[in-house]
C-alpha cells in the first residue's frame, strides 16, 4: 500500500498560506501595500482543504478574505502580492488590489470587496457548465458575515431549484469586523439553514485540513452530479478585521485561546506523528515557504507602478473608445475656442 | 456652548449626540455603529451613553438596514441609518429611491419617512473600486431624496442637525478624506440655513462651485490663481438638494465665468447638472464656457499614483482657471 503523502502537500500549501499573510503585513508596515484594507486569513489556512478537493478547471470566488484560497489554488505569490501593492505585474495590473484578486487562468472569477458580491456568480458558473455540460464546479467562499445577506438565499435557492454544480463554503472565523456572530444572527445553525433549501450540507473543523477535505471532497463529488452543497467551516480570526484593526472587542483571553486553534501547527504535528515528515523534514517546508514568501514581498517592492495612462484601459474592451481623459477634454474645449 | 476646535468626525459624532439628547425618538442602526464605534469611529462611545435600543449594530444586511430605517421613520422614530460606504448603496437602493423617497408622493401625502441615511464616500485611501465612489448623482436623479454633503467642520455638525429636522429622507455623504480634519464648531451658528451655499472665498474673475472635499482643492486652486492675478470665487454648495441656484446664478452673473469641480466620475455627475442650469441660465453673462472638471470616467484603481491621477488636483483647477481668464496656456494645453 502506497502512502497517502497529500497531508504532506496540504501542510505545505498552509505552511505558504501562513508565510504569504505574514508577509503582507509586513508589506503594510513598509508603506509598500496599496492601501490598509488587507484582511489576513491567518488562523483560516484549514481552507486548504476545500481547494485541495477542487479540481483543476473549477472555479471559484472569494470575499475579501480570501488570499489563502487563491494561494490553495495554485496563485502565483510574487504576482499576488505585486498586485496587494498595486503594482503593474500584479494580477489586475495594479487596478483591483488585495481586495479584487482574480485569475481567469486560474479558476479564480474575482475577489470582492461587497459582502456577498461573488456568490450569485458560482450560480451563473453552474448554469454554463451544466448547458455545456462540462463536469466543472463553481464554489463561492465567504464569511459569516454573509450569511445574513439576502442573496446568498437567492443563490441558494437557485442552485438548489436548478440542480447546478456549486459549493457554498462559509469561512466562519467568528467575527465580521467587531461583531462576533452570535451578535449578528437570531440563530447559527447555518447549515440548516441551507438544508431548509435543498442542499447538502456539512460542517467543517477549521483546526483539521484533513477532516475539512474529505467533507469537502464528497460535497464536491456531489456538487459535480448536481447536487449543490454547503459548506460551514469554523475558525478564528487570529488577527484585527483589516491592518488597522487592534481588535479591542476582543479580550486578550479570547485571543489567546482562539490563536490555540491553530490549523497549520495540527497539522504539521499530524504530518509528523504519522511518520509522513520528520521534525528536520517539516522545519525544510517552512523554511522554503518563508524564503519563497520573502522573495515575492522583496519583488513587489521593487516591481514598477503602473503607467498613468493605464488607467483608462479596461474599463471597455480593447477596440473600444477608451473614456476621454479631464486633461483632454479640456484641451479640446481650449484649442476650439481659441480657433 | 461656545465655539471649539474639533475634528469633522467628532462634529457629526456631536451632532448625533446632541440630536439623541434632545429627542429620544432618533435612532442609530447600521453596521458597527455600536460597540465597534462605527468603522470610521464617527459613533465611538454613544452606545455607552445610550441603550442598544437606540445605537443599534446590526447583522451586515444593507437592505434590511434601510428597509427597517423606512418603517420606523413611517411609524414615529428618527431613524439614522448608516451605510458604511456610500459604494454599496446599490444593496439599499429599492429601498432608498422606490420606498424611502416615494412614500410621501404615492400615498398622497399620508407616509413620510423622515429619516437620515448617513454614509461616506471619495478616494483617498487606496481603498479601490467598490469603496471609493463618489456617487451622490444616484441619489440627485432621484426625486423625493434630500442630500448634503458637508466639507467643513462647522457643516458636519450643522447640516446633520438640520437633516434631522427635515420631514423627508436626507441622505448626508460624508468624506472618508476629511475625518481627521481639524476646524472650528461653534454650535450655535451655522454658516448658514439648510440649503443655502456658502461663499467661501470672495472674487470676481470666475466662480467655482464645489462641495465636500473638493472645497478644499478649489480653495488651493484659488490661492495659486491669486499669484497670477485671478481672483476666483469659491461656492461651497452644501446641500445638493434643495440646490440654492439663485446663489450660483448671482455669483455667474458678477464673473462671467463658471466652473464645477467634483471628485465623481464626470459623465451623468452632479457636475454636468449644475453646469447645464448655468448655461440655461446665465447663458448672457457667460464669458466663456461653463467648464466640468470632475472625476475621470472609469472605475477607482486601487494603485495611489493612479487613484491620485483619476480624481481633479489643485493644479489642474488652477491651470484651467488660467486658460478661463487667457492669461496662459496651460502645460497639458
Ligand atoms: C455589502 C458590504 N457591507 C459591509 C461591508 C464592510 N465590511 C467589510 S468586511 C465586513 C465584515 C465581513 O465579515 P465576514 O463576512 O465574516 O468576513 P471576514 O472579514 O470575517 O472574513 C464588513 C462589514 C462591505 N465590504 N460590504
Ligand atoms: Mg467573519
Amino acid at each position: 500500500m502506497t502512502t497517502n503523502t497529500a497531508p504532506l502537500s496540504r501542510y505545505r500549501t498552509m505552511r505558504r498560506i501562513r508565510s504569504f499573510e505574514e508577509r503582507v503585513g509586513e508589506l503594510f508596515l513598509r508603506g509598500e501595500s496599496a492601501g490598509s484594507m488587507l484582511h489576513l486569513s491567518i488562523g483560516e489556512e484549514a481552507v486548504v482543504g476545500v481547494t485541495d478537493a477542487m479540481q483543476k478547471g473549477d472555479t471559484f470566488t472569494t470575499h475579501h478574505r480570501g488570499h489563502g484560497v487563491f494561494l490553495g489554488r495554485g496563485a502565483d505569490p510574487a504576482r499576488m502580492m505585486a498586485e496587494i501593492g498595486g503594482k503593474a505585474s500584479g494580477y489586475c495590473r495594479g487596478k483591483g488590489g488585495s481586495m479584487h484578486i482574480a485569475s481567469h487562468a486560474l479558476g479564480h472569477l474575482g475577489a470582492n470587496a461587497i459582502v456577498g458580491g461573488g456568490i450569485p456568480h458560482v450560480v451563473g458558473a453552474g448554469l454554463t457548465y451544466r448547458n455545456r455540460g462540462t463536469r466543472q464546479v463553481s464554489v463561492a467562499f465567504f464569511g459569516d458575515g454573509a450569511m445574513q445577506q439576502g442573496i446568498l438565499y437567492e443563490a441558494m435557492n437557485m442552485a438548489a431549484l436548478w440542480k447546478l454544480p456549486v459549493l457554498f463554503v462559509c469561512l466562519n472565523n467568528q467575527y465580521g469586523m467587531g461583531t462576533r456572530v452570535d451578535r449578528s444572527a437570531g440563530r447559527l445553525a447555518f447549515g440548516e439553514r441551507a438544508e431548509s433549501f435543498g442542499l447538502a450540507a456539512a460542517h467543517g473543523d477549521g483546526t483539521d485540513v484533513e477532516q475539512v477535505h474529505d467533507v469537502a471532497s464528497q460535497l464536491v463529488v456531489g456538487a459535480r452530479d448536481g447536487r449543490p452543497g454547503f459548506l460551514e467551516i469554523d475558525s478564528f480570526r487570529f488577527y484585527g478585521h483589516a491592518r488597522m484593526d487592534k481588535s479591542p472587542y476582543r479580550t486578550p483571553e479570547e485571543e489567546e485561546e482562539g490563536r490555540k486553534r491553530d490549523p497549520v501547527l495540527k497539522a504539521r504535528e499530524r504530518i509528523i506523528a504519522e511518520g509522513l515528515a520528520t521534525e528536520d523534514e517539516a522545519t525544510e517546508i517552512d523554511t522554503d515557504a518563508a524564503e519563497e514568501m520573502d522573495a515575492a514581498l522583496e519583488s513587489a517592492v521593487t516591481a514598477a507602478p503602473p503607467a498613468l495612462d493605464t488607467m483608462f484601459e479596461d474599463v471597455f474592451a480593447p477596440g473600444t473608445p477608451a473614456p476621454r481623459p479631464q486633461r483632454d477634454r479640456l484641451r479640446a474645449i481650449l484649442s476650439e475656442d481659441a480657433a | 456652548m461656545s465655539a471649539i476646535e474639533t475634528t469633522y468626525r467628532d462634529a457629526i459624532r456631536q451632532a448625533l449626540l446632541d440630536a439623541m439628547e434632545e429627542d429620544e425618538n432618533v435612532i442609530l442602526i447600521g453596521e458597527e455603529v455600536g460597540l465597534y464605534g462605527g468603522a470610521y469611529g464617527v459613533t465611538k462611545g454613544l452606545i455607552d451613553l445610550y441603550s442598544a435600543n437606540r445605537v443599534i449594530d446590526a447583522p451586515i444586511s444593507e437592505a434590511g438596514i434601510v428597509g427597517t430605517a423606512v418603517g420606523a421613520a413611517m411609524t414615529g422614530l428618527r431613524p439614522v441609518a448608516e451605510l458604511m460606504y456610500v459604494d454599496f448603496i446599490g444593496l439599499v437602493m429599492d429601498q432608498l429611491a422606490n420606498q424611502a423617497a416615494k412614500s410621501r408622493y404615492m400615498f398622497g401625502g399620508q407616509i413620510a419617512v423622515p429619516m437620515v441615511l448617513r454614509t461616506q464616500g471619495g478616494t483617498g485611501r487606496s481603498a479601490a473600486a467598490q469603496h471609493s465612489q463618489s456617487l451622490e448623482a444616484w441619489m440627485l436623479h432621484t426625486p423625493g431624496l434630500r442630500l448634503a454633503m458637508p466639507a467643513t467642520v462647522n457643516d458636519a455638525y450643522h447640516l446633520l442637525r438640520d437633516a434631522l429636522r427635515q420631514p423627508d429622507p436626507v441622505v448626508f455623504i460624508e468624506h472618508k478624506g476629511l475625518y481627521t480634519m481639524k476646524g472650528t464648531l461653534d454650535p450655535e451658528t451655522p454658516d448658514a440655513g439648510w440649503g443655502t451655499p456658502v461663499i467661501r472665498r470672495d472674487g470676481k474673475d470666475l466662480t467655482i462651485v464645489t462641495y465636500s472635499r473638493m472645497l478644499h482643492e478649489a480653495m488651493r486652486a484659488a490661492d495659486t490663481m491669486a499669484e497670477a492675478g485671478i481672483d476666483a470665487e469659491v461656492i461651497d454648495l452644501r446641500c445638493l438638494n434643495p440646490l440654492d441656484e439663485a446663489a450660483i446664478f448671482a455669483s455667474v452673473q458678477r464673473t462671467g465665468r463658471a466652473m464645477i469641480v467634483t471628485e465623481a466620475a464626470t459623465a451623468g455627475s452632479a457636475a454636468s447638472e449644475i453646469a447645464a442650469r448655468i448655461g440655461e441660465s446665465c447663458f448672457d453673462w457667460l464669458e466663456e464656457p461653463v467648464v466640468r472638471i470632475g472625476g475621470e470616467d472609469i472605475p477607482i484603481p486601487v494603485s495611489p499614483s493612479l487613484e491620485k491621477g483619476s480624481i481633479p488636483s489643485a493644479q489642474l483647477i488652477a491651470e484651467a482657471g488660467l486658460w478661463l481668464m487667457r492669461k496662459e496656456t496651460p502645460a497639458w494645453a
